[in-house]
């Protein structure tokens, strides 16, 4: 599947607060429907997201099975330094998306 | 904020057990309205309503955000899709047809076109199939395949704001012909035509879903219900088992030319595609 998608402002003053977009492809399977020979379909979620600067973590979200499949996040922080922002998805059966943007503030 | 999960209350196809269905519909066939030049066509204009003008502000908003749609995963694989090499051919897309946001610009628009070596119309899936056998030498891709609807997701992005377009040409009539009979045909354990949903009773509701026009203007779209991307035949398959009607095949003739009726229906509405509808 598609690499996940990610809005970042460039650049950004220093202090200002910036949002920060995310959309990734997973189908969220909640682990509770039947399949159809009837079985119960296993869960395979995202479990954890992580956001973080420079290895600090800016921000975070624990994934359950009622989230839709390909989830989307919007998320607000103050930005103070330039840096490497790191996004992280892991969860079941191994998932694990890692994806790094730049942000160069003044 | 992660998306809230669509209420279940939307799928009135899936409710087999259910007796809710309001079964008095009225019963009027306008074929009056449904003649097969393209200035009739022009005439209905006014009336005309995409399934976004009967959608609510937020899942309008999801639709015109790129980067909320989830339909953009899909294109973007598609975008990669057309820049590899395959088959015995070991040609891409883009060997070929160069930058799609030029070379396919517009094309989505027209599909279903008739094509001479099948003397028939074919819709955008079976096109891309035909590039793939004809000149890639790489096999078909199945109905409903992600790969092929990565693919036609990325070509029919290409129309997105231009107006439907499909062409006023004598070979397409007969076609057509079938295709608006089919659509007023009552069929199924139900006894429905989709023209008394789409004509007769749009903007109403049933089971907790608004009746549409069943103006194919953003095929292929991502539903929420299907938690993905589909095509219009899928769509239509849906409709169908919701009239107790047993679907056609995947990329069976009566779907093509019932594409092609509701495409043709739309003649000038705006493309959307990839659309968002719940
Ligand atoms: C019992 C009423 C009913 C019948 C009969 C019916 N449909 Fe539908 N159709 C619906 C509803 C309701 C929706 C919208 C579902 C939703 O939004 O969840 C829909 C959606 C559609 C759409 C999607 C429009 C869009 O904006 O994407 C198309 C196209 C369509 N129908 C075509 C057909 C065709 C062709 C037939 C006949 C084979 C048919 N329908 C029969 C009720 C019906
Ligand atoms: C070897 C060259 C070649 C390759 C590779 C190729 N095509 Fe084509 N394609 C053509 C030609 C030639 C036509 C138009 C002539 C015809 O009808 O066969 C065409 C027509 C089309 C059309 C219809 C255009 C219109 O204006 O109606 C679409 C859509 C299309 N191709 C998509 C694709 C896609 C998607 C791929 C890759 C999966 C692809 N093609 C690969 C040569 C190619």
């Amino acid at each position: 599947m598609a690499k996940p998608l990610i809005k970042v402002p460039p650049t950004a003053k220093k202090g200002e607060i910036i949002e920060i977009k995310t959309l990734i492809a997973h189908p969220m399977e909640t682990g509770y429907r039947a399949g159809l020979n009837g079985a119960t379909l296993p869960r395979d979620i995202i479990r954890r997201f992580v956001c973080s600067l420079d290895g600090e973590e800016i921000f975070s979200a624990d994934f359950s099975p009622a989230i839709a499949a390909n989830p989307f996040l919007s998320f607000f922080t103050r930005i103070e330094k330039s840096g490497s922002i790191t996004f992280q998805w892991t969860g079941d059966n191994g998932f694990s998306v890692s994806e790094t943007v730049e942000i160069s503030v003044s | 904020m992660p998306m809230p999960r669509p209420s279940a209350s939307t799928t009135y196809e899936k409710s087999r057990t259910s007796t809710r269905h309001p079964l008095a519909l009225t019963i009027i066939l306008s074929t009056a309205l449904l003649a097969l030049s393209p200035a009739q066509a022009a005439n209905l204009t006014d009336n005309r309503r995409s399934g976004y003008a009967f959608m609510g502000p937020p899942l309008r908003a999801m639709q015109d955000d790129d980067m909320t749609n989830p339909a953009s995963l899909w294109q973007r694989d598609g975008e990669t899709l057309w820049a590899e090499p395959i088959g015995e051919a070991g040609r891409s897309c883009a060997d070929c047809h160069g930058d799609a946001a030029s070379s396919m610009r517009g094309v989505a628009a027209r599909y279903p076109a008739f094509d001479r070596t099948m003397n028939r119309p074919i819709d955008l899936e079976q096109r891309i199939n035909h590039c793939r056998t004809a000149y890639q030498k790489a096999g078909p891709l199945a109905f409903e395949s992600h790969d092929l609807l990565a693919l036609s997701t990325h070509v029919a992005r290409q129309s997105r704001g231009l107006p439907i377009a499909i062409e006023n040409s004598k070979a397409l009539h007969p076609f057509l012909a079938m295709g608006r009979s089919l659509f007023h045909e009552r069929q199924g354990q139900l006894n429905l035509s989709c023209a008394q949903c789409h004509d007769d009773n749009a903007g109403r509701s049933l089971g907790g879903a608004t009746i549409p026009q069943a103006h194919p203007t953003g095929y292929p779209l991502y539903r929420l219900e299907w938690q993905g991307v589909g095509s219009l035949q899928r769509r239509l398959r849906n409709c169908m088992s919701g009239m107790r009607a047993a679907p056609y095949a995947f990329g069976a003739e009566a779907f093509v030319d019932l594409e092609l009726y509701l495409m043709w229906r739309a003649n000038g509405m705006p493309m959307e595609s990839p659309a968002v509808r719940p």
